[in-house]
């Protein structure tokens, strides 16, 4: 049935994997994912799940720990941050070269520089092309059902690939707030035990993390992408039935009021529910805004995108990253870049908000969407609120 | 849905404060946040954090500018920080003090209702120390109705085990001896 | 040389480029472009193992009776064994005699 506790997010990302039995733990701290790290150690201290806990020198060994754990069989888990992120990128395409499902959590953390330790995407941005499942969490109920979600995804034999939860740091981690804790009970129904596809043990020899000439190696990146872009099946399947069994529904991409909307916010992470707020308020005074919030990042969702802007005449895209030099905000141009060839689609802006853990208000997504309704920006991309 | 700013020094639990409340609004069914000013910080400095109650589901994630209660845990943060900044006209300021209108208003620039409890001696008797988080809590549900007392009991047990009882006993002084002063 | 085999087509790839097949490195016969080899006169070894431990392909092994010999498929003719065997129990001798 589950129990509604008010708990901190981070702790409840550590509760959730610990429901979700994980073998090994292989984690590095960094604020603001700390409180997972500390509390997935506590977990593993108190012998409350049957796990090991790898203190590792760092976040580059701890993804490289994790692989290890992963290739052995074990089901893994880690989690980091920013910079943190950054220091073990070499090793993310392996993890999802190898085919192993490991499940991290990320407290997503600016990029530095300068030094920032607040809130914003730009940590995960550069790991798009990784070949890793990417959800993103709107509050601290979805943190949870999204790490128990990401083992089922991941260790599907017809997936069999890493799983990123983006969680914003400090505003979602160090936030306590209802959740809905799941039973043990519940969670063992949903998330069987893992039976990996292979093992590295001396009775059955098998090579991981071959070496791939030139002849091969293409075929290897092939193989890949399928794997990834065909898993948006097994993502849609496995929300489905969390609906059924937790009454909770998730969707890649979940539409507030755009039925008859002019003018769409565009939203990742916990800032779409104060942009809620904006939508609400908006109407009242007859605008016809609606929201759009993003959950599932990659693989990226083509169709749900395709079909929730159909009428739309106005997209405005919040991105909480740029691309410099590029074409603006990730999510921007990823979504300008799906929409192409569409006979009719909306006239898309992008804003950037919410760089270093800049707050973004109410207000804030109510001016964004009353320039964007007339459909251009003074630039290609604006940055939000920043001064001069 | 209720909205408060609290002033503390890092290591005299400001923070706890704002998770204790949390706890008990959802103990009651409610919904909550409870969060510190994001951030490093070293023991001694000025902190803040915050708390949202309310029936219904919170959505805003933006932080609080406009509380509708202000706590001030430690008084010498009155002279270093504007700790009414923000605070909505129709608002409270509640205070850990034993002075005067008349003094706080040296301080203080906020026309609304100023209330104060002693606090640290309330602490440093029930409790043995001058840590007046957990008292302060008395002080606010009394002043706002945001939890009931009784909902303090089963947060403040979970977190204080062996001592959950004396915390109690200094919460529900100053539910007791809070008052608006003006 | 051992016959390369590629999966044509990247269906055929095994997931994650797992190889199932162990040891298969072995196939590769790394002795083929050697120039000299390495000759053991038994009746100055003293069964030290000095060579077998200084092979750096090792491909030194001990024989039934306690003495040593070279893998020729993978002796390369580096001529450490012989520089380092204490009663120059070793001799490399060209190829092609």
């Amino acid at each position: 049935m589950g129990k509604r506790v008010g708990m901190e997010v981070a702790i409840a990302s550590a509760e959730a994997a610990a429901l979700c039995r994980f073998d090994v733990a292989a984690v590095y701290p960094i604020t603001p994912q700390s409180h997972v790290a500390e509390h997935l150690s506590d977990i593993v201290n108190d012998g409350r799940v049957d796990a090991s806990f790898i203190t590792v020198a760092s976040e580059h060994s701890a993804l490289s720990a994790a692989i290890g754990a992963a290739g052995t069989g074990a089901r893994t888990v880690t989690a980091t941050s920013s910079q943190g992120l950054l220091f073990m990128s070499e090793i993310l395409p392996i993890a999802s070269a190898m085919r192993l499902p490991i499940v991290m959590l990320i407290a997503n953390r600016a990029v530095s520089g300068p030094i920032n330790i607040w809130n914003d995407h730009s940590d995960i941005m550069p790991m798009r092309d990784t070949g890793w499942i990417s959800f993103f969490a709107d509050n601290g109920q979805e943190v949870v059902d999204m790490t128990i979600q990401a083992f089922k995804v991941g260790e599907d034999r017809r997936v069999m690939l890493p799983v990123n939860i983006n969680m914003d740091g400090f505003q979602l981690t160090h936030m306590v707030e209802p959740i809905i804790m799941p039973d043990q009970e519940e969670v063992d129904r949903f998330l069987p035990s893992y039976v990996p596809y292979a093992t590295l043990h001396p009775d059955k020899v098998v090579s991981m993390g071959t070496l791939g000439m030139p002849e091969i190696y293409a075929e290897a990146q092939k193989s890949k992408d399928v794997a990834i872009v065909n898993s948006i099946k097994v993502v849609r399947e496995v929300w489905n039935e969390w609906e059924k069994q937790f009454g909770r529904k998730y969707e890649p991409i979940q539409s507030y009021q755009t039925e008859d909307a002019d003018v769409v916010l565009v939203t990742m992470g916990s800032m779409g529910e104060t942009a809620e707020i904006a939508v609400d308020e908006l109407r009242k005074l007859g605008v016809k805004a609606g929201l759009l919030k993003i959950k599932l990042w990659r693989p990226f969702p083509f169709d749900e995108l395709k079909k929730a802007v159909k009428g739309i005449k106005v997209l405005a895209v919040t991105d909480r990253a740029c691309s410099f030099g590029g074409p603006g905000g990730p999510v921007f141009s990823e979504i300008r870049s799906a929409l192409y060839d569409m006979p009719k689609r909306p006239k898309i802006v992008n804003y950037i908000i919410g760089l270093g853990g800049r707050d973004v208000q109410v207000e804030d997504f109510m001016e964004m969407t009353r320039k964007a309704a007339k459909g251009k920006l003074s630039e290609p991309y604006v940055f939000y609120g920043v001064r001069g | 849905m209720l909205e408060i700013r609290w002033h503390g020094r890092g290591g005299q639990g400001a923070v706890t404060s704002v998770e204790l409340l949390a706890l008990s609004a959802i103990e009651e069914g409610k919904y909550a946040q409870g969060f510190p000013s994001f951030g490093p910080e070293r023991r001694g400095a000025p902190v803040t954090a915050f708390n949202r109650v309310d029936d219904k589901q919170i959505k805003i994630r933006s932080g609080i500018y406009h509380p509708d209660l202000v706590v001030v845990l430690d008084e010498s943060l009155v002279a270093l920080v504007d700790v009414a900044e923000g605070l909505k006209p129709a608002g409270i300021l509640l205070v850990n003090t034993t002075k005067t209108l008349e003094q706080l208003k040296k301080d203080i620039r906020f026309e609304g209702k100023i209330a104060t409890c002693d606090a640290t001696g309330i602490a440093w008797k029930e409790l043995g120390v001058p840590i007046t988080n957990t008292t302060m809590l008395g002080a606010l549900v009394k002043l706002t109705g945001a939890v009931k007392l009784e909902s303090l009991d089963n947060p403040i047990k979970e977190r204080f085990g062996r001592i959950a009882a004396k915390n109690l006993a200094a919460a529900k002084r100053a539910y007791d001896e809070v008052r608006i002063i003006n | 040389m051992t016959e390369k085999k590629w999966p044509e087509t990247w269906q055929e790839i095994n997931p994650g480029c797992m190889v199932f097949r162990p040891g298969s490195a072995s196939e590769y016969h790394t002795g083929s472009w050697r120039a000299k080899r390495p000759i053991w006169e038994n009746e100055k070894c003293i069964k030290c193992g000095v060579c077998y431990i200084y092979c750096p392909e090792g491909c030194v092994t001990e024989t039934a009776d306690g003495f040593f010999e070279a893998n020729l498929d993978y002796c390369k003719g580096c001529g450490i064994c012989a520089h380092e065997c204490w009663p120059a129990a070793i001799t490399m001798v060209n190829e092609e005699e």
